[in-house]
């Protein structure tokens, strides 16, 4: 077999099984297509030694015939996620030389099931940025460019890195967190499919906490397919989240038949925002007609809410990372500044913070200690929160009427250029995550599917946002998409 | 509102986070900006409106009130920037 590394998490599982192909044949590609990729900037911390030791063991277990599902698959992992022995620092320079004595509930729930990990995945720092270029590691870079334009772009953010790696065929698969949108924009900036499951779905243990009542784990993969066999190895309850739910895991998978005939799209009238290129409004349309030509039944719904969600979402999760992110005060892990003669433990906080800390997670981290703070806690926390009550409530209310999934674009561009950005108010970079934004403050799960490519010759993606719990559904109508905007385009290799 | 110097080194100070006295208006500056674009949330009409509490209607889960974890004292300090005689170690607290 050539190129195992191009391999979807379907057909090497397929060919695993049938005795085609050994996970150490298919990780061994995979490390060596990492070696030769190091001008994306995806992997961060290489783990080979690791990965050949799970793939001798996958291996060993296929031949025994008990293989679940992901057995034997490489997998690169967000730098979010605590591995244990291994570096796992969240992109950010405050947690340099971390090493984890214990492994987040995800990884582990994957390793149990066969995995294996190559490494760890660039992302934005804390998982605050739209663009990868917050991270301590420096920017993680598309594959992707526009025709001959050799311009560096963003492959999203803040798993900037895990899709970069996908859409590159360095790994197989890789895990994503998503807090505004972290895995839908970066897979529609990179033409692969990304699905933020229901929060509560995946357990947050062991992933490095941003805004604790937004984040969610998902699976960011070549294909719906691979992201229903991914998403159900990492879904399932965990005592160790008191938020996580206690409910069964379907066979994703098994629910993949592309029949929606039937089914209610809803078409959100406020998604429609100004200025929005044509090229995005004309693939909105035509994900529109095919999934009306697959038998769906198309309906036109109004999110009323819709253009408080950023708004909102700029109060709540500032205000949650301000309070989560308190922990990292150089005392238990991670850096501690060199003191001056003199210097006291508050000196220590400060200075640990701002050496530790960059420009944007500093300023979040003060924009949600002045939202919490005495006299605004009101004005601003606790009317951010009515306001996401409010919006939680117009997806509730298009539900009630009977609508299965609502379509949106992924993203209100496609991927821009590395730097291009920093010169913008930080607003302009907010505006990336004005379609994700509102699924997390509503809890519901969404998926990024690849549906096409603008003038440039890149990627551009549909988002489809599903009932509570009703991942499978979603993921068929995902299928259905996928099936019919048939997107088969990859970047040419120049790296 | 708008957001002075003094008030942006108030909130550093909150945050325990030290910024330069020559970097506090530019900081002001980035806090408007983000907050003006905050303001728009004082348009909507959240009269009788519940703030939300957690996003899934749950109660959250009890267990019994038992030790069930610890003795793991090397693992919690081995990633302390100063770690002593199985205590953690910070600059002098009290004179």
């Amino acid at each position: 077999m050539a190129d195992l590394n191009k391999l979807t998490i379907a057909a090497a599982r397929d060919a695993m099984r049938k005795g085609d192909l050994t996970s150490a044949e298919l990780t061994g590609a995979c490390l060596s297509e990492i070696e030769s990729a190091g001008a994306l900037n995806a992997f961060v911390h290489h783990t080979p030694e690791i990965a050949a030791e799970q793939a001798k063991a996958a291996d060993a277990r296929i031949k025994a015939g008990d293989a679940p599902d992901m057995c034997g698959i490489p997998l690169g992992i967000k730098d979010l996620f605590c591995t244990k022995g291994v570096p796992s620092q969240a992109g950010s320079r405050i947690l340099e030389g971390f090493k984890p004595e214990y492994e987040s509930t995800i990884t582990s729930q994957l390793f149990d099931a066969g995995a294996v990990m190559l490494g760890k995945l660039n992302m934005d720092e804390f998982a605050m940025g739209s663009s990868n270029e917050t991270s301590t590691y420096g920017n993680a870079i598309n594959p992707w460019r526009r025709g001959n334009d050799d311009t560096a772009l963003t492959p999203g953010g803040s798993s900037g890195g895990s899709a970069s790696a996908v859409a590159a065929d360095l790994c197989l698969g890789a895990t994503g967190t998503d807090t505004g949108g972290s895995i839908r924009q970066p897979a529609a900036f990179t033409g692969i499919t990304g699905i933020k499951p229901t929060y509560g779905r995946c357990s947050r243990w062991g992933v490095v906490a941003f805004a604790s009542s937004l984040d969610q784990a998902g699976p960011m993969t070549k294909d719906v397919r691979d992201a229903a066999i991914m998403l159900e190895a990492m879904c399932g309850h965990d005592a160790k989240d008191s938020t996580s739910a206690e409910l069964a895991v379907p066979n994703f998978e098994a629910m993949l038949t592309g029949d929606i005939k039937g089914k209610k799209i809803g078409i959100p009238k406020e998604y429609h925002m100004e200025g929005m290129p044509e090229e995005i409004e004309k693939l909105w349309a035509d994900g529109t007609a095919m999934l009306k030509a697959a038998g769906a039944e198309i309906v036109d719904i109004s999110l009323p809410h819709t253009k408080y969600a950023l708004p909102a979402y700029y109060v709540i999760a500032p205000a949650e990372a301000s309070s989560n992110l308190a922990r990292y005060d150089g005392v238990r892990y991670g850096h501690r500044a060199k003191l001056g003669a003199g210097d006291g433990i508050t000196e220590m906080y400060e200075k640990t913070r701002a050496e530790g800390f960059g420009h944007e997670v500093q300023r979040r981290v003060m924009v949600g200690t002045y939202v919490l703070s005495a006299g605004f806690y009101d004005a601003y926390y606790n009317r951010a929160r009515k306001v996401r009550t409010l919006i939680k409530k117009d997806f509730e209310d298009v539900f009630a009427q009977g609508i299965d999934a609502i379509l949106t674009p992924a993203t209100p561009s496609s991927a821009f250029g590395l730097g291009e950005m920093v010169d913008a108010d930080p607003i302009a970079m907010y505006l990336n995550d004005v379609f994700t934004v509102t699924v997390n403050l509503a809890g519901l799960p969404g998926i990024s599917v690849p549906a096409g490519v603008d003038s440039n010759g890149l990627p551009l993606g549909l988002q489809l946002i599903g009932r509570p719990w009703e991942e499978g559904d979603l993921l068929n109508t995902a299928y259905a998409l996928e099936q019919a905007a048939g997107f088969v385009a990859k970047p040419a290799k120049w790296w | 509102m708008s957001i002075d110097k003094d008030t942006a080194a108030k909130v550093a100070k909150l945050a325990r986070i030290k910024v330069e006295e020559a970097d506090l208006p530019a900081l002001a500056d980035e806090f408007n900006a983000v907050l003006g674009f905050i303001e728009q949330l004082s348009e909507v009409d959240v009269e009788g409106v519940e703030p939300m509490v957690s996003v899934t209607p749950m109660r959250l889960p009890r267990r019994v009130d038992e030790i069930t974890d610890g003795g793991q004292q090397a693992k919690v300090l081995a990633n302390a920037p100063d770690a002593r005689e199985g205590f953690f170690a910070v600059p002098k607290v009290v004179d």
